[in-house]
C-alpha cells in the first residue's frame, strides 16, 4: 500500500498490508518514561513546566515530558560529581567491566527494538523501516564497538632523562555534558555516551526537546544494565535554558553539542568564559558532492539522490552542493529530477514511504523561505517546491539546477528535501569551488579514475571524504569537521 | 541484594581457603556491579563426554587411522574414555580445511571485522552459559579443584574472548607520509593457517588464549591440544560451531606431540606455529618451524626467582610466596620456584611458610574444601618425585611434605626444601610440581644477579614496601613479568611472555595481536600530491 501525492494520509502505525518478514511496529506504544532522570530515579522537574512533545507526521501531541531547567542541571551534575569521586563504584570499576556493561546496555537495546524504532518514528518522523534497520542496528554497534574499548585505553612508558620513571595515564576527564540533536535521537545519544562512559567518564545529556522520548527510555535500559547511580543523567529541556546552563556549569569538566553552527558558537563562547570546559562540536554543513564525466551515471545519481534527501534532507551531511561535470550535467539533471519525482511521501510507518514530515514548524518555514530566494536567485526549480499533505509537516522533494556558488541554497544549510546542482569544468576549479565555504563536514567523489580519487580525497577541507559512495558510516570510524563545521572527531 | 550476599558469602570461603585468588585476575569487588560475582554451583563428579572425535569443517571426524588413546582421571588413575588420535593424515586434512577457510572471498575472509568479534562474544556466551559442566570435565580431566575451574580458569577463558572480541574491529594500520608523490598505507592483514600446540595445565584458558587473537585478527586455526587434557577442548569445538563460526575456521585435533604436534611444526601449508610447553620441545618446534620458514612464537618454561626483602610484609609475602609455588598443583610456567630470602627474615619466613603448606589441603579436587589436586598424570608424578630425589640427594633441608599424599591417583604432598643452593639441581631445573625451594641472600646486588642467572626469564617478583626498592629490581631482572607485591597477577590486557630460553613473543593485550597479523604496506602513485602529507 503505498501513497502518492495528494492522498490523505493514514496514519495508523500497524497498517495491514505490511509484506511477510518486515519488523511490524508496536501498535499503541506506551510510553512510560516522561521524568528528568537523576541518580538512577525519575524526577519532576523544578520550574514545574512540561515540555509538549508533537508527532510531526500528524501534528498531534503525543505526550508531555518534564521540563529540565537550570536547577534540574545542577542537581544532576551534582550526582555526576558524586559518581566520579574517588572512590566511587564507578571510578573503583575495573575498565573491563565497563565494556561488560556497554555491551549489556547494547543487548537490551536489541531487546527493545521494535519499542525504540516506533517510538523514534513517532517522535521524530523518520521511516521506521530506517530507525529499524539503520539508527537502531547502528546504535547497537557503536555500544558494542565502545564496550570492545574500554579496557584497551593505553598510556605509555616513555624513556625521559634522568633518574625517573614515568608513565602515563589515559584518565576520564570527569563529569562531561553532552547536548543532542532531534534529528538521530537514539543514534546521537549513543554516540555521546558510548565513549564517554567507555573512558570512565559520568555524564548530563540534555536530549533535544523535539524528540526526548528515546533518550528517556534509554536512560531506564542505563539503569537495568546496572550503570551506578549518577553515571548517567538525563534532562530533558530547552537550549536556552537547560543547555546554556550546561555550557556554562563551573562544574561540568566537558561539553560535547551535536547541532547547527551558530548554537556551536554560543557553547565554545560559554565554555571559555566559565570553567574553559573542553568542548567538542559536531556542526553543519555544506557538503560537495563532486561527480565526473567517467562516474558509472546511474549510480552516481541513485547516490547522490540518497545523499540529499536521506532522512528527510535533516542530515548534518546532506551532499546539498552536487558539482557535475558539465558534459554529463544535463543528463545527470534529468536523470535526478526522474529519481526524486519517484520520491513517495506518506505515512513514515507504511513500507514503500520514502520520506517523512520535517520535524517541527520553525525547520518547515525556514526550508521553504530558502526554496524561495532559490526561485528569487534565479536558480531553475525543476521540482517540488512546495508543502505537501494536508496534516503534518512533508515538503515535496525539490531539485534546483543551474544554480550558482553565491546563491543562499548554495551557501546556507537548508537540512530539508533540496536537491542543488551546480556545473563544473576542470578538476582545480571544482576543488576551489568545493573548498570555499566555512564548513568543512564531509564531501564525496564519483569516479572511475583512481588519480582523480585521490586527487580529491587529498585536496578537500572535509572530515571524511567518499569516494564511489555517500553516507558509509561505521562505528569504527573517526567522524568530525573541518574548520566551522566542528572540532574534534566521534566515533 | 542477594547478589551481593553471595559476593560476599564467596569472597570469604575464598579467603579463607584460597587468599591468593582475591589477587588474582578473579576480582571480587563489595559491589553488585561486579559483572562476575556468583556463587560456586556444585559440581556434577561424573560430567558425561559428548564430544571425542577430531574436529575439522564444524564437523566431528575419527582419526584416519581409526586409531584412538586413553585420557585419564588423575585422580583415580582410571580412563575416562577413549579419544581419536589425530596423526599426520589428520593434520593434514584440517590444514586443508583452514587453507579453504582462508582462501580469497570465504565467508572468513569477507566477514565485517566487527562480525568476528560478535562471534567471539558469541562464544563466550556459551562458555558462560556452559560453565558449570565445563569446570566440572576440566576438573576430571586435569585434576585441578574444581572450586578454581569454575571461579579461576572459567572466569578468565570468558574475559579473553571478550577482551579479544573487542581487539577485532581495531587492528588499525597506517597512513605514511612517505617521500614522493604517493599515497602509502599499511594494511593489517591475518598471517593465515596459524598452527597452534597447547598444554595440559590450564587446558581451557590455553585454548581461549590462542584462539582469541587468532581469530579477531581473522585467521585460521588447527590447533592440537594435549593428550593428557583433550575433553573440554573438544566441548568447546562444538560452541564454536554453535556459535556460527564458518566451518574450516577452527579445527582441533587430539594428539601426541611427537606426531601430529611434529605434523604441524613442520607443515609446509602452516603459515605460523604457536606452542606452549616446554622449553626442549620448543627448541624441536622452532627447528622444525625453519622448513618453510613458519612464524614462531613460544611461551615455554621458567625458574621465577621471587624475592623476598626484609622490609616486606612477612605475612603476606609468605602467604603469596606459597601460592606461587603451589598454585595449580605447582604446575604453572611462571611459578615462583626460587623463593629468594633476605638473611634477617630467612628462618621467620621458612618456618611459617612450612606452617602454611602443612595446612594445605590435598584431596578430592571435586571437594570444595580442597586447595590442592593431584598431578596431571603419571609421568609428571614420577618426574615430581625425582626431583624431590635429587633435592634430598644434593643436600638440600627438607622441611616437610617429600613423598605421596595418597594410595590412588597423582598426589604429592606439598613439599618444602630450605638451605637451598643455587646450583642444586631444584634450584636450576623446572620441577612444575608442588615442591618450594627457599634461599637465603644478602644483598640487592647479589639477589638480582643470582635471580637472573638462569637460562629461564618469564617471570619475577618483589616484596618490598621500599618504592626505590621496587623499581630498581624489577628494571633489573631480566624476566617478561615482574610482580611487585604480589604474585600471578595475569589481566588479559597485559602482555606475557618470556625472556631467552622462556620464548619468543607475547601473549595477551594489545601486544598479542602481533604475532597474528601480517603487516603490508600498499604505496600508490598519485599525480603531484598537494600537500606534502
Amino acid at each position: 500500500m503505498t501513497t502518492t501525492p495528494g492522498d490523505t494520509q493514514n496514519h495508523d502505525p500497524n497498517p495491514s498490508a505490511a509484506p511477510p518478514g518486515l519488523p511490524i511496529p508496536v501498535s499503541d506504544l506506551e510510553v512510560k518514561y516522561t521524568k528528568i532522570f537523576i541518580n538512577n530515579e525519575w524526577h519532576d522537574s523544578s520550574c514545574g513546566r512540561k515540555i509538549p512533545v508533537y508527532n510531526p507526521a500528524t501534528g498531534e501531541k503525543i505526550c508531555e515530558v518534564e521540563e529540565g531547567d537550570e536547577e534540574d542541571v545542577d542537581k544532576a551534575v551534582k550526582a555526576a560529581k558524586e559518581a566520579f569521586q574517588l572512590g566511587s563504584v564507578w571510578r573503583r570499576m575495573d575498565a573491563s567491566d565497563r565494556g561488560r556493561l556497554l555491551n549489556k546496555l547494547a543487548d537490551l537495546v536489541e531487546r527493545d527494538q521494535l519499542i525504540l524504532a516506533t517510538m523514534e518514528t513517532i517522535d521524530s518522523g523518520k521511516l521506521f523501516l530506517i530507525a529499524y534497520f539503520v539508527d537502531l542496528m547502528a546504535a547497537i554497534k557503536t555500544l558494542r564497538y565502545y564496550g570492545g574499548w574500554s579496557d584497551k585505553i593505553q598510556g605509555r612508558t616513555i624513556p625521559v632523562d634522568g633518574e625517573y620513571f614515568t608513565f602515563t595515564r589515559h584518565e576520564p576527564v570527569g563529569v562531561c555534558g553532552q547536548i543532542i540533536p532531534w534529528n538521530f535521537p537514539l543514534l546521537m545519544f549513543i554516540w555521546k555516551i558510548a565513549p564517554a562512559l567507555c573512558c570512565g567518564n559520568t555524564v548530563v545529556i540534555k536530549p533535544a526537546e523535539q524528540t526526548p522520548l528515546t533518550a528517556l527510555h534509554m536512560a531506564a535500559l542505563m539503569k537495568e544494565a546496572g550503570f551506578p547511580p549518577g553515571v548517567v543523567n538525563v534532562v530533558p529541556g530547552y537550549g536556552s535554558t537547560a543547555g546554556a546552563a550546561i555550557a556554562s556549569h563551573m562544574y561540568i569538566d566537558k561539553v560535547a553539542f551535536t547541532g547547527s553552527t551558530e548554537v556551536g558558537k554560543l557553547i565554545k563562547e560559554a565554555a571559555g568564559k566559565s570553567n574553559l570546559k573542553r568542548v567538542t562540536l559536531e556542526l553543519g554543513g555544506k557538503n560537495p558532492n563532486i561527480i565526473f564525466a567517467d562516474a558509472d551515471l546511474d549510480h552516481a545519481v541513485e547516490q547522490a539522490h540518497h545523499g540529499l534527501f536521506f532522512n528527510q534532507g535533516q542530515c548534518c551531511l546532506a551532499g546539498s552542493r552536487i558539482f557535475v561535470e558539465e558534459t554529463i550535467y544535463d543528463e545527470f539533471v534529468r536523470k535526478s529530477v526522474e529519481r526524486a519525482k519517484r520520491r513517495v511521501l506518506g505515512n513514515p510507518f507504511i513500507p514503500g514511504v520514502d520520506q517523512g514530515p520535517q520535524i517541527d514548524k520553525k525547520q518547515f518555514d525556514k526550508i521553504l523561505e530558502l526554496i524561495e530566494s532559490g526561485r528569487k536567485e534565479g536558480a531553475k526549480l525543476e521540482c517540488g517546491g512546495s508543502p505537501w499533505g494536508d496534516k503534518g509537516l512533508f515538503i515535496q522533494p525539490t531539485v534546483f539546477s543551474d544554480v550558482t556558488d553565491e546563491m543562499r541554497i548554495a551557501k546556507e544549510e537548508i537540512f530539508g528535501p533540496v536537491q542543488q546542482i551546480m556545473k563544473f569544468k576542470t578538476l582545480d576549479e571544482v576543488i576551489k569551488r568545493a573548498n570555499s565555504t566555512h564548513y568543512g563536514l564531509v564531501a564525496g567523489v564519483f569516479t572511475q579514475n583512481i588519480n582523480k580519487a585521490l586527487t580529491i580525497a587529498s585536496s578537500l577541507q572535509a572530515g571524511t571524504v567518499w569516494v564511489n559512495c555517500y553516507n558509509a558510516m561505521s562505528s569504527q570510524c573517526p567522524f568530525g569537521g573541518f574548520k566551522m563545521s566542528g572540532n574534534g572527531r566521534e566515533i | 541484594m542477594r547478589n551481593l550476599l553471595q559476593v560476599r558469602m564467596l569472597r570469604s570461603v575464598l579467603a579463607s581457603k584460597f587468599p591468593p585468588i582475591s589477587r588474582l585476575s578473579l576480582r571480587v569487588p563489595a559491589s553488585q556491579y561486579s559483572a562476575t560475582a556468583s556463587a560456586i554451583p556444585a559440581p556434577n563428579t561424573q560430567p558425561e563426554i559428548h564430544f571425542n572425535k577430531i574436529f575439522i569443517n564444524n564437523e566431528w571426524h575419527d582419526a584416519v587411522s581409526k586409531k584412538t588413546f586413553p585420557t585419564v582421571n588423575p585422580s583415580t588413575a582410571e580412563v575416562i574414555c577413549q579419544v581419536a588420535e589425530g596423526d599426520k593424515a589428520d593434520v593434514d586434512k584440517a590444514v586443508n580445511a583452514a587453507k579453504q577457510a582462508f582462501r580469497l572471498g570465504s565467508p572468513w575472509r569477507r566477514m565485517d571485522a566487527s562480525h568476528r568479534g560478535l562471534l567471539l562474544n558469541r562464544l563466550a556466551d556459551l562458555i558462560e552459559r556452559d560453565s558449570a559442566y565445563l569446570a566440572a570435565l576440566e576438573t576430571l580431566d586435569n585434576g585441578k579443584p574444581y572450586a578454581l575451574s569454575y571461579s579461576v580458569d572459567l572466569s578468565v577463558v570468558v574475559k579473553c574472548l571478550r577482551y579479544y572480541a573487542g581487539w577485532a574491529d581495531k587492528n588499525h594500520g597506517k597512513t605514511i607520509p612517505i617521500d614522493g608523490d604517493y599515497f602509502c598505507y599499511t594494511r593489517h592483514e591475518p598471517v593465515g593457517v596459524c598452527g597452534q600446540i597447547i598444554p595440559w595445565n590450564f587446558p581451557l584458558f590455553m585454548q581461549a588464549s590462542k584462539l582469541g587473537p587468532a581469530l579477531a585478527t581473522g585467521n585460521t586455526v588447527v590447533m592440537k591440544v594435549a593428550e593428557q587434557t583433550p575433553l573440554t577442548a573438544l566441548y568447546v569445538a562444538s560452541l564454536i560451531k554453535e556459535a556460527g563460526f564458518p566451518e574450516g575456521v577452527v579445527n582441533i585435533v587430539p594428539g601426541y606431540g611427537r606426531t601430529a604436534g611434529a605434523a604441524i611444526s613442520s607443515h609446509m601449508d602452516i603459515d605460523k606455529v604457536a606452542f606452549t610447553g616446554s622449553t626442549e620441545v620448543g627448541q624441536l618446534i622452532q627447528q622444525a618451524a625453519s622448513r618453510n620458514l613458519k612464524k614462531v612464537t613460544l611461551e615455554l618454561g621458567g625458574k621465577s626467582p621471587n624475592i623476598i626483602l626484609s622490609d616486606a610484609n612477612l605475612e603476606d609475602a609468605v602467604e603469596q610466596a606459597h601460592s606461587a609455588v603451589f598454585f595449580n598443583q605447582g604446575q604453572v610456567c611462571c611459578a615462583g620456584s626460587r623463593t629468594y630470602v633476605q638473611e634477617d627474615i630467612y628462618n621467620e619466613f621458612v618456618e611459617r611458610s612450612v606452617e602454611r603448606a602443612k595446612k594445605r589441603v590435598v584431596g578430592d579436587p571435586f571437594s570444595l574444601q580442597t586447595e590442592q589436586g593431584p598431578q596431571v598424570d603419571e609421568a609428571q608424578f614420577k618426574k615430581v618425585l625425582g626431583y624431590i630425589s635429587a633435592g634430598k640427594r644434593d643436600g638440600a633441608k627438607l622441611m616437610c611434605g617429600g613423598g605421596v599424599a595418597a594410595d590412588r591417583g597423582y598426589f604429592i604432598q606439598p613439599t618444602i626444601f630450605g638451605e637451598v643452593k643455587d646450583n642444586m639441581t631444584i634450584a636450576r631445573e623446572e620441577i612444575f610440581g608442588p615442591v618450594m625451594q627457599i634461599l637465603k641472600f644478602k644483598t640487592l646486588e647479589e639477589v638480582i644477579e643470582r635471580g637472573n642467572d638462569t637460562q629461564y626469564g618469564l617471570a619475577a617478583a618483589v616484596f618490598t614496601r621500599d618504592i626505590d626498592k621496587a623499581h630498581y629490581i624489577s628494571a633489573a631482572l631480566r624476566a617478561g613479568t615482574v610482580w611487585v607485591n604480589c604474585y600471578n597477577v595475569c589481566g588479559v590486557q597485559a602482555p606475557f611472555g618470556g625472556y631467552k630460553a622462556s620464548g619468543n613473543g607475547r601473549e595477551f593485550g594489545e601486544y598479542g595481536l602481533e604475532a597474528y597479523t601480517e603487516v603490508k604496506t600498499v604505496t600508490i602513485k598519485v599525480p603531484a600530491k598537494p600537500t606534502g602529507s
